[in-house]
């Protein structure tokens, strides 16, 4: 589904060249649960802005899909964005003067999605994301900090996306939702869909099948979780 | 992104910070408001002057004395010829086609004294065809007429409001003996009032034959002016030509341009003066669209600060896939809606200052549909071009940069 081939990621600043990323390869295939973990100033967080079609690599490949994205200009990197992505962010970035719904059916207002298709679309999701029905009309700002979450997972879903990137997505949350949004993170994977997740924790990369572990920009680990492994046998 | 999605999102992002977008707009509300209205004062004022004009009398020409052309090649100032004479006016009015009506005239300065009250005004001595050619009519009595001149009587008609000066408002004076000049001169009649205070009011004037007037008053032959009513608008240059051409002939000069006398149109006068008034206008107007430059400033200066506050949603619209375009139609529009919207109550307020000077100063005022138009176009296009740079900024704006915007 994804393949990076010898990704760098080099930024300037007056004469001062910093790599923050290192030659970095690998793959992921449909279905998967990837996350990617790191220290902050790992090179992570511009790791998930190239994958999230956000950025564009100084030098190397990025095949999404089988196509090359690596050198696409902006508004053809917007139409990837718009058809085959979602995001989470850790700071969840709602628009706080909508309505939850008119913040679910957003990425399909730029799709050109007729109305009552979207909104069908969006109240779906939401319900899937385990959102009560009578938070659907409420201001997004007055919801908590989890139905916030959660609302955000809707939004990345809603244009029912091939890849989820989720950028620290229980960073702002305490931990007991953030298990509740993990759950909701591992139920979609469960339904098929490609999931690649970022963090800083160690507990939460146990969570996963794949860990990807960065530093300085390369990669030092890619393994398929031991304890995950061993959950699996017993279950076998 | 579909239009409607983005009127939706434009109106709530406007009424989202409604006094802040009511104080910019305000700046537009002015300058549009101050543009329609000083339009409309410039155009009552035309309009006006047109109808002081038309009220002269209608398809004039007006013939007036140049400078006396002399054997020594000095010449005396414009309007000092005393070459035009009765004869004058009864040779054109014999020998150019397409006239109606012939009034020549001789006009000065006197002292009128009834009983204890006295002025000084105009004393215009003419023939009878100038209550055709000026379009005057009586109000009380009768105008001068042929006997009169014939017999060179010492009769007088008076305009309202010398009627008001001498004898008192709405005092019948006809039969009345008034004094000009130390002259007795019996009053016959009195004229309409034709309003207009501007230059000529007939309202002031005293009308007494001009036989009398260039035998008792002034002593000599020659008349001050010649008032020649054309058949009809169109052939109005015809009859100038032919008038001038028969002068020339008669005053035996060869060169039309040492004419010792000049034929003016009220056509001539009146595009003179549209042409004053349209300077005017355009001045009055130039001065107010300052007002709408500093206006569009102001919606610029608030797009800026609408973006810079709304940068993390414009990166998180184009994380969701909103294209360069769809980030710069939105602001764009946005600009041009406040701009609309001030363009709007700007209109109403110029309407509404334009009816007020019309209400308190009684000064003519007219709002027409092209000001209303240029009102509109001036201010959607303040929008566009005010909003252009803001939109362009927000819509270059890195979204990985953006998102991260605190």
């Amino acid at each position: 589904m994804i393949e990076v081939k010898n990704i760098t990621k080099v930024y300037k600043s007056g004469d001062i060249e910093t790599k923050v990323l290192k030659g970095i390869s690998f793959s992921i295939k449909d279905g998967e649960f990837v996350v990617i973990i790191g220290p902050s100033g790992s090179g992570k967080s511009t790791l998930m802005h190239i994958l999230g079609c956000l950025d564009v690599p100084t030098s190397g490949q990025y095949f999404f899909e089988g196509k090359d994205v690596s050198k696409f200009s902006d508004d053809e990197l917007a139409d990837i964005r718009k058809k085959k992505l979602g995001f989470v962010f850790q700071s969840f970035n709602l628009l706080p003067r909508a309505t939850v719904l008119r913040n679910v059916v957003l990425p399909l207002v730029y799709a050109n999605i007729p109305k009552a298709e979207r909104e069908e679309a969006a109240k779906k999701v939401l319900l899937n994301a385990g959102l009560d029905e009578k938070h659907f009309v409420h201001l997004s700002n007055q919801l908590s900090g989890g139905e916030m979450q959660r609302v955000a997972i809707a939004r990345a879903l809603v244009n029912n996306p091939s890849l989820i990137l989720a950028d620290e997505p229980t960073g702002n949350l305490d931990s007991k939702t953030g298990e509740i949004v993990l759950e909701t993170f591992k139920n979609l994977n469960s339904q098929g869909r490609t999931i690649i997740l970022i963090t800083h924790e160690r507990y939460i990369a146990e969570k996963a099948k794949r860990v990807i572990s960065i530093k300085d920009g390369e990669i030092v680990e890619d393994t398929i979780n031991r304890r995950h492994k061993i959950v699996q046998q017993i279950k076998e | 992104m579909l239009f409607t999605d983005l009127f939706k999102e434009t109106c709530s992002a406007i009424s989202a910070n409604k006094v802040r977008s009511g104080l910019t707009i305000l700046g537009i509300v002015i300058g549009i408001g101050s543009v329609i209205a000083m339009i409309s004062i410039g155009q009552g004022a035309a309009g006006s002057i047109e109808s002081n004009i038309q009220a002269m009398g209608s398809n004039l020409i007006t013939i007036s004395p140049g400078s006396q052309a002399s054997f020594s090649q000095v010449r005396a100032a414009r309007g000092t010829a005393q070459t035009l004479t009765i004869e004058d006016a009864e040779a054109i009015a014999e020998n150019v086609s397409g006239i109606q009506a012939v009034a020549p005239e001789l006009s000065q300065r006197y002292q009128v004294v009834f009983k204890i009250n006295n002025t000084n005004t105009q004393i215009v001595g003419t023939v009878s065809s100038y209550l055709l050619v000026k379009n005057i009519e009586m109000a009380q009595g009768s105008f001068i007429s042929e006997q009169n001149i014939h017999s060179l009587s010492k009769v007088a008609v008076l305009g309202p409001t010398t009627r008001d000066d001498l004898f008192g408002e709405g005092v019948n004076p006809v039969g009345q003996t008034i004094r000009i000049n130390g002259i007795n001169f019996k009053v016959i009649g009195v004229t309409q009032s034709k309003g207009g205070t501007g230059f000529g009011s007939q309202d002031v004037m005293i009308f007494i034959p001009i036989t009398t007037a260039q035998k008792f008053l002034v002593g000599a032959d020659y008349v001050s002016t010649i008032s020649v009513q054309a058949e009809s608008s169109q052939i109005m240059a015809q009859v100038k030509t032919g008038i001038t051409n028969l002068l020339l002939t008669l005053h035996n000069i060869a060169d039309p341009l040492l004419a010792d006398f000049s034929v003016i149109s009220q056509e001539d006068i009146l595009e003179a003066s549209t042409s004053m008034t349209n300077t005017m206008t355009i001045l009055l107007a130039a001065i107010a669209g300052i007002s709408l430059i500093v206006g569009g400033i102001g919606i610029m200066n608030m797009m800026m600060t609408t973006v810079t506050e709304r940068t993390r949603e414009i990166g998180l619209r184009k994380a969701i896939g909103a294209k360069r375009l769809d980030i710069s139609l939105q602001f764009l529009l946005e600009a041009v809606m406040l701009t609309f919207l001030g363009g709007v109550l700007g209109i109403i307020l110029g309407s509404g200052l334009a009816y007020g000077i019309t209400f308190f100063t009684g000064m003519a005022t007219k709002i027409s549909s092209f000001s209303i138009i240029l009102a509109f176009s001036v201010s959607a296009s303040i929008g566009i071009v005010f909003g252009y740079w803001p939109a362009q900024k927000a819509a270059k704006l890195n979204p990985i940069d953006s998102l991260r915007y605190e």
